[in-house]
């Protein structure tokens, strides 16, 4: 019995990875995705454009403008010499925001009263206008205490704000340890998803139906391509995000790969059910992307669950992602161990053995 | 025109169609696709952060901390817990109960009344950087409001040398939906373009037909044309149900005409078509083609599109790539017509981008299907 589900992962690896093309594209995209997706996803704010408009000629102004210019979340992108300019800049997409000091800035501040300034920004990105208007307030208000406590005036209370387990609040430390669930999950799902609708598609399932070979053993050999690429891409990949990306791993990795390879697993289950539905290629190919993107998008790999509305907060339990994920990102930056993740791990468990049964069953019970 | 060039075109439509109609998955990729995710994105996608779980940590019950932890029930940004101890609160932050703490001291409110300038502690979990950022700005607009109050309650004005006046344009109360809606479309019309021709011209190789093909009278535009055609309508289906969904269910203001939003997604679908010829006809094989659409569209064109992640924000390199994609494009005329208006300066250089990459893919197509055989 040993050797036969030894002869049938040897043909799946053989399947797989025997065609050049197919090799290529099942080990090389997901590497170079991971270089450029963990430079591109990010939603630090760095170098925004900015335009000034100074109508002040005071020291005052030159001053304030002066920490804007300074400002590494900045960059100007050029001076305007009056109002009507701005509009046609930022709807070209020119500056993302522009800063306007009225003429009367510096007197009025000599005369103890507030300079108004103004800051229009571009909200076609609603996500970057807010981090934009946060730099502009804390430039603001440091200028402003500053300038208080040079009057001898202090601020009545202060806010003293500190971030854990990622003190520079640097959104490549949380978008990194997500790519690894990303992309161990597509390259999986790729993986089984494609393999037994290959098979219906020419014929050969039916051959592989009547061998001696049960469906759990027929699991084995189509699971074993799927677990060991998953787990050896992923484990790439958490290499590349620790040495390259020098994404601090606090947590011990002894604790991350039992979850690892369950999630795997429970990507095969959902791979496998998915190649035992379809007929064809085209309906496999399909089935992947019906269950890839909903999966992305509701396991909070971009966008936090926690903003969703509550319905489909409730969603996400079925997503398989959604688990790792948060084990992963946890285990990175917390250093969390097994007692703080538990919550997460059995719903995944539960996941993988319900998916394998069923793409077991479905071998032998399929559709068409 | 080549004498019977129409009959065969319509022949080939014919043919293509017939496979679309009985293949069911094609019709799911065209309509039920795209209703799909747009729900999904739609309702799932925002950055918005609400009822942020935060714990307030209230030493001693005075009226200066009261007032100040007053203001976070009074915002539909917090859902604030009480807790008694900072311990207590930091182990809340470590079991991921809450996303961040706020701690008033037992001295606060004494030393406030000496002018002390007493702190206030904030710690947020910066695990997710970008929520915690928006944290910690709404904790700072609390503690602004809480000085300007205070201020005013002891009868004078809150004089900071500086007065900053905000004003968002094209979106004033900020809803993410309304920049991420536009950019869903985009993410949409790639998967539909590929998917629906991914496989086609690889299935018609594998399966043989090709050379059937071949040896008839017909020219390679025809059979391009003729397998064009289907999915281009399909597509547009899909695309019109799309956009209907996204202004009566998201409310996503249309600033723009529609004629230029239609204009400018057909243009988008027939280079998001290529697209998946392009990898069908280089590939040959289903498997392989199946492979590379899977890893090519969903996601370059989730990340690399400008449509979540500021294109501008990126390193310069990666921003170059950026431009070998055509959803980008589609999405900046996408957030500029819904969001800003007809902007000419953002709409032509993007749409002549777009018709570069469709001659590209559509001439690469052609190319690589000469009627010779290997």
């Amino acid at each position: 019995m040993g050797h036969r589900i030894l002869a049938l992962i040897i043909k799946e690896f053989l399947a797989l990875f025997r065609d050049k093309k197919s090799r290529m594209a099942v080990i090389v995209p997901p590497i170079f995705q991971l270089l450029v997706f963990g430079y591109a996803a990010t939603f630090d704010l760095e170098h925004a454009a900015l335009a000034i408009l100074n109508e002040d000629t005071g020291g005052f102004s030159r001053d304030l403008a002066g920490r804007f210019e300074r400002s590494s979340g900045f960059e100007v992108v050029g001076y305007l010499r009056s109002e009507a300019e701005i509009a046609p800049l930022i709807d070209r997409g020119g500056a993302l925001l522009a800063l306007h000091i009225g003429p009367q800035c510096s007197s009025d501040a000599a005369r103890g009263e507030s300079c108004n300034i103004q800051v229009l920004i571009d909200g076609r990105n609603s996500n970057t206008a807010m981090l934009a208007l946060n730099y502009v307030r804390s430039i603001v208000s440091d200028f402003n205490e500053e300038r208080a406590e040079l009057n001898g005036v202090k601020l009545p209370a202060r806010l003293n704000m500190r971030a854990w387990f990622n003190p520079n609040l640097e959104s490549r430390w949380f978008i990194v340890p997500g790519i690894i669930a990303l992309l161990a999950m597509i390259v999986t799902l790729v993986v089984t998803a494609l393999s037994v609708a290959r098979e219906r598609e020419a014929g050969t399932f039916d051959q592989l139906l009547v061998t001696p070979l049960r469906p759990w053993e027929i699991l084995i050999g189509k699971a074993m391509p799927g677990l060991l690429v998953g787990v050896g891409e992923a484990s790439l990949i958490i290499a590349v995000a620790v040495f390259w990306f020098k994404i601090p791993l606090v947590g011990q990795l002894s604790v991350l790969y039992p979850a690892l390879i369950i999630y795997v697993l429970s990507i095969i289950g959902v791979g496998l059910m998915i190649s035992s539905f379809s007929a064809t290629l085209q309906q496999a190919l399909l089935g992947a992307f019906l269950f890839i993107v909903p999966a992305v998008i509701l396991s909070g790999f971009s966008t936090p669950i926690a903003n969703m509305p509550a319905f489909m907060q409730a969603l996400t339990y079925l997503d398989p992602m959604r688990y790792f994920l948060t084990i992963v990102r946890r285990v990175f930056l917390e250093g969390a161990g097994i007692e703080y993740f538990w919550h997460d791990l059995w719903p995944m468990s539960i996941i993988a053995a319900v998916t394998l049964a069923m793409a077991t069953w479905l071998f032998r019970h399929r559709m068409y | 025109m080549k004498p019977g060039r129409l009959l065969r075109v319509k022949g080939m439509i014919r043919k293509e169609w017939l496979q679309v109609i009985r293949d069911p998955s094609s019709i799911a990729i065209a309509f039920f696709l795209p209703m799909l995710l747009l729900l999904i994105f739609g309702y799932g996608v925002s950055l918005d952060a609400k009822n942020v779980r935060i714990a307030l940590v209230v030493e001693q019950a005075d009226s200066q901390s009261l007032s100040f932890a007053g203001g976070f029930y009074q915002t539909s940004y917090f859902a604030p817990l009480a807790l008694n101890s900072i311990q207590e609160a930091e182990t809340a932050l470590r079991q991921s109960k809450v996303d961040g703490i706020v701690w008033l001291r037992h001295n606060f409110g004494r030393d406030y009344l000496r002018k002390d300038s007493p702190p206030i502690g904030v710690i947020v979990n910066g695990v997710d950087a970008n929520t915690a950022r928006l944290i910690e700005g709404y904790v700072q607009g609390i503690w602004f409001g809480w000085l300007e109050q205070q201020a005013e309650r002891a009868g004078k004005k809150l004089q900071s040398p500086v007065q900053l006046e905000q004003r968002i344009w094209y979106n004033p109360e900020v809803r993410s939906t309304d920049f991420l809606v536009p950019g869903v479309l985009a993410v949409i019309m790639t998967l539909i373009g590929a998917l629906l021709t991914a496989l086609v011209i690889a299935r018609e190789w594998e399966r043989g037909t090709m050379e059937a093909l071949l040896v008839t009278r017909i020219s390679v535009v025809e059979i391009l044309l003729g397998k064009l055609i289907p999915y281009f309508i399909l597509g547009m289906g899909g695309l019109a149900l799309s956009l209907a969904m996204a202004h009566s269910l998201f409310h996503v203001p249309l600033r723009g005409s529609l004629w230029l939003l239609l204009a400018t997604s057909a243009l988008f679908l027939w280079v998001a078509l290529g697209m998946g010829f392009f990898i069908s006809t280089i590939f040959k094989s289903q498997f392989v083609a199946a492979l590379v659409a899977m890893v090519s569209t969903f996601l370059p064109a989730f990340i690399l599109s400008g449509f979540i992640f500021d294109i501008q924000s990126m390193p310069p390199i990666i921003q170059g790539l950026t431009h070998l994609i055509a959803a980008r494009y589609y999405v900046s005329i996408l957030q500029t017509l819904f969001l800003v208006g007809d902007v000419w300066s953002v709409v032509l250089p993007n749409a002549a981008a777009l018709v570069g990459m469709g001659l590209f893919f559509h001439g690469m197509v052609y190319r690589k299907t000469r009627k010779n055989l290997e």
